[in-house]
């Protein structure tokens, strides 16, 4: 059960915030949008990808549930 | 002995009131001040756009609690006649009628704000910033409960704290509608990006912003000449006979 980032890149307005508070596995390209590194995202750093998600201004960015 | 306590008690409510609505304006004024900030894009390498955000959330939250109190002790408080009740249905409380129906109508819009906002994910984002802009009319309604209703309103101090708010967010607004003008104009992409009005039904919608924002303060200050300012505000105000009566006495004014 490890949880996995998506963007919503429809509603993504590349506001970066995201990468601010997630930098573990969310970086910024040259014009601000977000690129996810898919590496798995170990259990402690859950609590912050939940973060990032929940900050996101426009509710793009995902965090999904694998099973 | 019990009476003196009582009496007390009485009073400490009602400062208590009076303090935690000052406290509140100033919080809710720092809140859409931020929120103003944050939907602007503004940020610097030591001030990141997550600090605005966090601080928005958690200063509304805060000046919610001091809302909360507000009202409690204004009900609890048995100087005016206020009901559970008028906390949230305006206009129908027998104690300054129309200035703290606005207070009920300001926590109504604050509670959808704050609500909707708690429920962000479930919403959508649409919806959710739809309600979100009922803040920019719970803000100045708040403003005015406080200047209509304020016992203190006429001291200086509060008076200049009072427009002090006003100011700040009127700079904020115009600051914004500047920022996305040139946002609109192609001038700087990176803000056109975080502008979603940005377009030609926005300029429409840009200048009804500027024009409420000249009207709002001017009518603001020429009603406080005109109202609050002037003596017998408190009897004009609508407050029940039976408090006026022993003015010098009584723990409010």
């Amino acid at each position: 059960m490890a949880v996995k980032l998506a963007v919503n890149w429809i509603e993504c307005k590349g506001h970066g915030l995201c990468a601010q508070l997630f930098p573990e596995r969310i970086s910024l390209d040259e014009w601000g949008y977000p690129i996810i590194d898919p590496t798995p995202i170990p259990h402690q750093l859950e609590a912050h990808a939940r973060r990032a998600a929940d900050a996101c201004p426009t509710l793009a960015l995902l965090l999904q549930r694998e099973t | 002995m019990g009476y003196v306590l009582a009496a007390t008690n009485t009073k400490t409510l009602w400062y208590l009131t009076r303090g935690t609505g000052l406290v509140a304006l100033v919080l809710l004024t720092g809140s859409v001040l931020l929120g103003v900030v944050e939907v602007g894009g503004w940020a610097r390498p030591a001030w990141p756009r997550f600090v605005t955000a966090g601080l928005h959330r958690n200063l509304s939250l805060l000046a919610t609690a001091f809302v909360v109190v507000h009202i409690a002790t204004a009900v609890l408080d048995s100087y005016a006649p206020i009901g559970w009740l008028d906390a949230v249905v305006p206009f129908h409380s027998p104690y300054r009628p129309l200035w703290l129906g606005l207070g009920a109508v300001a926590f109504d819009l604050l509670l959808a704000v704050l609500i909707t906002s708690l429920v962000r994910r479930r919403l959508g984002y649409s919806a959710w910033k739809a309600v979100h802009w009922a803040s920019y009319a719970c803000w100045p309604i708040a403003l005015v409960h406080g200047l209509g209703t304020g016992t203190d309103t006429s001291t200086s101090w509060v008076l200049a704290l009072s427009l002090g708010c006003l100011a700040a967010v009127v700079a904020a607004v115009w600051w914004r509608l500047w920022q996305s003008r040139l946002g609109a104009a192609g001038v700087a992409p990176g803000l056109a990006r975080s502008a979603p009005g940005a377009s030609t039904s926005g300029v429409s919608v840009r200048a009804a912003a500027l024009v409420v924002s000249v009207l709002v303060p001017v009518l603001v200050v020429a009603w406080l000449l005109a109202g609050p300012l002037k003596p017998g505000w408190s009897v004009r105000a609508g407050t029940p006979k039976s408090d006026i009566t022993t003015p010098t006495s009584s723990a409010g004014g």
